[in-house]
């Protein structure tokens, strides 16, 4: 397990440093970073030294080292426009963002593991050919469209919910939630509602196919001979079988779900870290962008890097299988 | 003697896809969604971007009201008196066009880059299967973003960006088939045969690892629609010259909560038509194209 984990670690380490050396190159290389730090109206001397202080007459390699040195120490540059670090001002977004995050996945898994079990318990039945056309529907339609439209049902015309910011927040540790009000409950319910829907089309094939697999199975069999009830074969057996694969693919969706948050942050205008983004891409804040995507990378080899663990931890064949 | 017309192969692939009443209505719907776009320019009311065709006094009418010429426009207008109704049609020409060429270059790219992986093996396929497994672990969603960051908005570096973001699937599918197929037969005989190495890769092992891609090219051309959508719709997609669906569901979203649903509504069911359309063939050509699920 030990040396299992090392390796792991080494090659987190490596996808890092590979990250980081893309987006400096894909920031700092392509544009011309002279004119998006340096104010256009400064006279040739100001200019100059301005590139001599910001190391920008270094050759590329030096510069780079020096970002990463920068970036190691947690400074990944000022935004231009709040005039803070960037960093500090995506980790104040974080929680919100996360926050939604989580609230969606509750969603997909409280709605889509059930759904799925019953569609896969009885295949062809009207039901299950409601659910497997729905799902379709659900993958075809792109979120900033549902959350349109569910804005439109239930805050424009129903009244009932509201469609923007958090509401109400109630302070853990200095740290800003929605969860604990019912203001904001009603708040939190329609971003992650709308951000749950695609996630929820995924379980919820998962688990169908998944039952329709171990239902034919030798060991359904056996049990079934011994006289094992059905709700204990679907609940003991079959259920934890289906959900080493929905776990892993959940981890990696969760990554997904922090990118796809961009639009319905958007959307419902709520204060994370994506809606930050889009209006940072939207007036060239660089530092922002960088600090960004730098967080993103950080979160998501920690979330490979999990769901490997975990992964390892439930099958213990892939450990010693070698690869990984 | 011959064989009947459905026993052979296409005979066969035909009659399976005509079995899914879905199926079916998806290529219908797709081919209707083709034939609009197409032909946008002569079917449109009007065309929403010759400024001399709006009417100001047609401002912000509501779906299948008359404008003060007595023409009716059936999903209303904006602001400007632009019909919606031809704003869709042109949106949908653009949209598709941003989605099936970013789609297909992604494919001659990435069957390229795979192809080759598998072919010439060792250090460059596993250098190129390393980049795949690089980009694949992000989601394509946060990469168009980044790519749009650093490239910028325009039609052509919207492409390059949905270029980018799709070869790796291609890719890494062609490889896997490539693998297989380079220990046939034939190309054993393709190379006793002496001939040149891209003949082989091009006219003897890329013709045969094309089929597992069709599905693929499919279902990629509408989710390249609904990203690109989803990127104009964010406000850093195509500029506002060239109004896709997304673009037009943007500017519409402005006036949701003034009551005037239909300037982003019907843009948003053209473009849920569009992919749902796609995504029911592609579905069921999975299905067909499987070995494992294919009927007996």
């Amino acid at each position: 397990m030990l040396a299992f984990l090392g390796r792991r670690l080494i090659q987190s380490v490596a996808v890092l440093l590979v990250m980081s050396f893309l987006v400096f190159l894909g920031i700092f290389a392509i544009g011309n970073p002279v004119d998006v730090m340096i104010d256009p109206a400064a006279t040739p001397l100001e200019r100059e030294t301005a590139i001599r202080a910001l190391g920008l007459d270094l050759p590329w390699y030096q510069q780079y080292f020096a970002f990463l040195e920068r970036a190691v120490a947690g400074d990944l540059g000022r935004s231009f426009v709040y005039n803070e670090p960037a960093l500090d001002l995506i980790l104040t977004r974080l929680p919100a963002t996360l926050e939604l995050a989580v609230a969606a996945m509750v969603m997909a898994v409280a709605l889509g593991i059930p759904l799925g079990l019953w569609a896969g318990l009885h295949p062809g039945s009207w039901l299950d050919r409601t659910i497997m056309a729905g799902s379709i529907f659900l993958f075809s339609m792109p979120t900033f469209w549902v959350g349109i439209i569910l804005i439109m049902l239930s805050s424009v015309w129903l009244g009932w919910l509201p469609s923007g910011d958090r509401g109400e927040t109630v302070s853990i540790l200095g740290v800003p939630f929605s969860f604990l009000t019912w203001d904001g409950l009603t708040h939190l319910f329609l971003p992650a509602f709308n951000l749950a829907l695609f996630k929820l089309a995924l379980v919820l094939r998962l688990v169908r196919a998944g039952v329709q697999e171990h239902m034919s199975s030798d060991y359904v069999a056996f049990a079934r001979a011994k006289g094992v009830s059905e709700r204990r074969i679907i609940g003991r057996h079959v259920l934890r079988n289906i959900l080493i694969p929905v776990i892993t693919v959940l981890g990696l969706e969760f990554g997904n779900l922090l990118a796809f948050a961009v639009v319905t942050e958007t959307i419902f205008a709520w204060p994370g870290m994506g809606n930050l983004l889009i209006r940072s891409i939207q007036v060239l804040d660089r530092p922002v962008v960088v600090a960004y995507l730098m967080l993103t990378v950080v979160i998501f080899v920690l979330i490979n890097l999990f769901v490997d663990l975990a992964y390892s931890a439930l099958d213990p064949r892939i450990r010693v299988g070698g690869r990984a | 003697m011959s064989i009947p017309f459905r026993d052979r192969p296409l005979g066969m692939f035909i009659a399976d896809f005509v079995a899914n009443p879905y199926a079916v209505i998806g290529l219908a719907g797709l081919v209707l969604v083709i034939v609009l776009a197409l032909f946008a320019p002569w079917i449109a009311p009007q065309d929403p971007y010759d400024l001399t065709q709006l009417d100001f006094m047609d401002g912000n009418l509501a779906p299948g009201s008359a404008g003060w010429t007595g023409t009716v426009y059936l999903l209303g207008t904006d602001d400007q008196g632009r019909d919606i109704l031809s704003g869709i049609l042109f949106g949908l020409r653009t949209s598709l066009m941003v989605g099936a060429s970013s789609a297909f270059i992604a494919f001659a790219l990435g069957a390229l880059v795979g192809l080759v992986a598998a072919y010439v093996g060792g250090v460059v396929d596993a250098l190129i299967m390393r980049l795949v497994e690089l980009q694949l672990s992000f989601p394509a969603m946060l990469i168009a973003l980044v790519l749009v960051a650093i490239l910028g908005t325009g039609v052509d570096k919207i492409i390059l960006a949905l270029v980018l973001v799709q070869w790796a699937y291609y890719a890494r599918t062609i490889r896997a088939q490539a693998l297989v197929e380079k220990n046939r037969e034939y190309i054993e005989a393709a190379h006793v045969l002496q001939y040149s190495h891209s003949r082989v890769i091009l006219r003897h092992l890329l013709p045969n690892c094309i089929p597992p891609l069709i599905v693929l090219v499919t279902m990629q051309v509408a989710y390249a629609i609904s990203l690109e959508a989803t990127l104009s719709f964010l406000g850093i997609g195509l500029p506002l010259t060239e109004p896709s669906l997304g673009l037009l569901i943007a500017n519409g979203y402005g006036y949701l909560q003034a009551g005037r649903y239909w300037l982003s509504i019907f843009p948003g069911l053209a473009l849920l038509f569009t992919v749902l359309s796609i995504n029911l063939v592609g579905d069921h050509l999975r299905d067909i194209l499987n070995p494992k699920t294919r009927r007996q």
